[in-house]
């Protein structure tokens, strides 16, 4: 789960991470009187979307009077955000962050992550802040300082002087920047985050490190474990479509070809866009089911697909383990009938009861194609969706 | 022969008495697995399914001689539950509990090392050698015993390999699904050696995915460690970037954990690669 860079600021600040001073407005009133109370004699009006990349398209701006502020609070609130990380449609802006703004020196990186791998958690950091992490590792990789810290015995001072020393701080700035560290490994332990990026970390004209920026990634796994954490989840921000799929225990990703996708098991639901991309045609959707597959979840996953008015034709592609074939040809058949459904439906069963299966979307009364083989399946679900378009 | 789990093998279940324990612990039963008790707290001294209930993984172990253990904990509980048969000596410990916090999988596996016990998964079908020992939710009637070892990283991709190996008649040594999380137990390395010293498997199915970089540390080990044939496939080859595609450990970012990566290495390593899944049973009939 992402959070907003407000929220993960005043979570910075709870581990002692230092931020700049300011406050989040909804509205532009709310903005005026923010920077009243924010004395300064200039300010950063910024975005709070859900990605990356605003700066770019015009969702950061510096104000030099109250007046700017007010009224570039009222520009951005209520307009959609389109940045490289975006769709797009972009992403609805409802809040704004105001903060004052800080002479900056230096732009650095540090992010903390769980590294595959070697299965601990790992700093990167670097000296060239304030572009992409993964620009910097492609174009100048010696750039990247990375430490790892094992579970036992947790963050060590020596880690902290390690990326002090390649960022080649001030004897005085160390301390500062163990405090940083320190706050992110506390942070990162205590709310199950799976990535925390300070990108950049300024290094202010009088030596101050600031979090500038502030992203967290949160493991959906653990959120049951942190209310307060799962409470700052902001759905504007996610795929409607997505949201509602996760209700019925479905996990649907939206893509932009016409052929709808069913399928069990997310690998499998993978393989299939592949094997339809092979076959010349275009996958509409990511579509998992899952392993419990019933009848209601069958109908909510037709549903779904068919919102998708690109939809020209549907592979529905089940191997069934635990779940019996014919049991899914039921769910089929009920989900047809409950929905009209008036485009061709090409059905891969396999597996358990897969001929008891078969057998039951045969003659039917719906456009229902049920095949025994997953290569003819795909090409065939494709020569459906070229003739209709 | 086989790898990991045969005939002998006596295995427990941690969760007996739960639905999804019941449940699979009747078809391993059907399968001919040897179980040969169960653990849930509180409920020690009953009987199900035929079998002694255990309160502690400890008691089990000393009353059955159990050397494997199958957990089917809801995820808040399962590290513990693995922890609990590491600490009770279990050589092999199958979790196949999916959504265990990622934090809490990398303590145990730090706790697990310089220990006996080897885990596969969690959020994992768990492992089966047919005709002799089933454990995890795997269907029982594709399998058919044979020659060919598979080790994947998704379900029902391991249930596509396993299908299309037996319609070619080769039939499997040993299937084990590793997992879709990020953090988990044995790894395609440690499943890949064991299949190259095992003198009944012939020839080796990968399946992979989008995400990390394990299939191209197995590349590498294939490279120099293995000489059967292997068949590997990867999904999520047309996958968009930076959207989790249902397994947690299935994402691709900064053009890192790609497919093509993945392909690559693998070709470089003198593995068959095949780009559609339909082409696995075929590939490894080819290339025997």
């Amino acid at each position: 789960m992402n959070i907003h860079e407000y929220q993960a600021k005043q979570l910075f600040q709870n581990y002692a991470i230092p931020i700049p001073e300011g406050h989040v407005a909804t509205t532009a009133i709310e903005a005026e009187k923010i920077v009243q109370e924010l004395t300064h004699e200039s300010w950063v009006v910024k975005a709070q979307i859900h990605a990356g990349g605003r700066g770019k398209v015009g969702g950061v701006k510096v104000a030099q009077t109250p007046e700017d502020v007010f009224t570039f609070t009222h520009e951005l609130l209520g307009t959609r955000l389109v940045t490289k990380q975006t769709d797009c449609n972009g992403l609805p802006i409802d809040s704004v962050l105001i903060e004052k703004t800080y002479p900056i020196k230096r732009e650095l990186y540090l992010s903390l992550l769980v590294e595959r791998s070697m299965e601990r958690l790992v700093f990167v950091a670097s000296a060239a802040g304030g572009m992409e992490i993964e620009t910097v590792a492609h174009e100048m990789p010696e750039q990247i300082i990375t430490v790892t810290i094992h579970h036992a015995t947790g963050l060590q001072a020596s880690h902290c002087r390690k990326i002090a020393y390649a960022l080649k701080l001030e004897r005085a700035q160390h301390s500062q920047l163990e405090t940083i560290m320190r706050g992110m490994v506390e942070l990162f332990l205590a709310k199950d985050a799976s990535q925390i990026e300070i990108n950049p970390l300024i290094e202010t004209e009088s030596g101050e490190l600031i979090a500038l920026d502030a992203k967290i990634n949160f493991d959906d796994n653990a959120l049951a474990l942190h209310p307060d954490i799962f409470a700052l989840r902001d759905v504007r921000q996610e795929e409607a479509k997505e949201n509602e799929a996760q209700q019925f225990g479905l996990n649907y990703i939206a893509l932009d070809g016409n052929i709808g996708c069913m399928v069990n098991g997310a690998g499998l639901a993978m393989a299939t866009m592949d094997l339809v991309k092979s076959k010349g045609g275009f996958p509409a959707n990511f579509l998992d089911v899952g392993g419990g597959t019933n009848v209601e979840k069958v109908c909510e996953a037709f549903k779904l697909i068919l919102a998708d008015g690109a939809v020209k034709a549907v592979l529905v592609n089940i191997f069934g383990g635990i779940v019996k074939c014919d049991v899914i040809a039921q769910g089929i058949l009920a989900a047809m009938a409950q929905i009209e459904v008036n485009i061709p439906v090409v059905v891969r069963l396999e597996g358990t009861n897969a001929e008891q299966g078969r057998a039951l979307l045969t003659n039917t009364n719906f456009k229902l194609y049920a095949a025994n083989d997953l290569n003819h399946a795909a090409e065939q679900v494709v020569a459906f969706a070229e003739a209709a378009e | 022969m086989s790898i990991l789990v045969d005939k002998n093998t006596r295995v427990i279940c941690q969760g007996f008495t739960g639905k999804q324990g019941t449940f699979h612990s009747q078809q391993a039963l059907d399968y001919g697995t040897k179980l040969v008790g169960g653990v849930t707290p509180e409920r020690g001294g009953a009987t199900h399914l035929g079998l002694p209930v255990f309160n502690t993984v400890d008691e089990a172990v000393k009353n059955t001689g159990a050397t494997a253990t199958v957990i089917y904990v809801p995820p808040f509980f399962a590290a513990d539950a693995i922890l609990e048969a590491v600490d009770a000596g279990i050589e092999l410990i199958v979790c196949i509990t999916e959504g265990i916090p990622t934090l809490q999988m990398l303590r145990v596996k730090a706790a697990m090392q310089g220990t006996k016990s080897l885990l596969i998964g969690a959020n994992c079908p768990g492992i089966i050698t047919p005709d002799e020992c089933k454990i995890g939710i795997m269907p029982a009637s594709i399998h058919q015993a044979g020659v060919i070892g598979i080790v994947s990283r998704s379900g029902t991709l391991t249930y596509e390999s396993v299908h299309q190996t037996t319609q070619q008649g080769l039939g499997q040594s040993t299937c084990v699904g590793i997992g879709g999380d990020p953090i988990r137990g044995m790894n395609f390395i440690d499943v890949l050696s064991r299949f190259e010293a095992d003198p009944k498997t012939k020839g080796i199915v990968m399946v992979g995915e989008i995400g990390g970089s394990d299939e191209e540390a197995a590349a590498e080990y294939i490279k120099t460690h293995v000489t059967k044939p292997v068949v590997a496939y990867i999904a999520g080859q047309t996958a968009p970037t930076g959207k989790r595609m249902g397994h947690a450990g299935a994402i691709v970012t900064g053009g890192k954990g790609t497919a093509e990566s993945k392909m690559n290495a693998l070709k470089v390593a003198g593995v068959e690669v095949v780009n559609a899944l339909t082409d696995i049973g075929v590939a490894m009939q080819r290339c025997l």
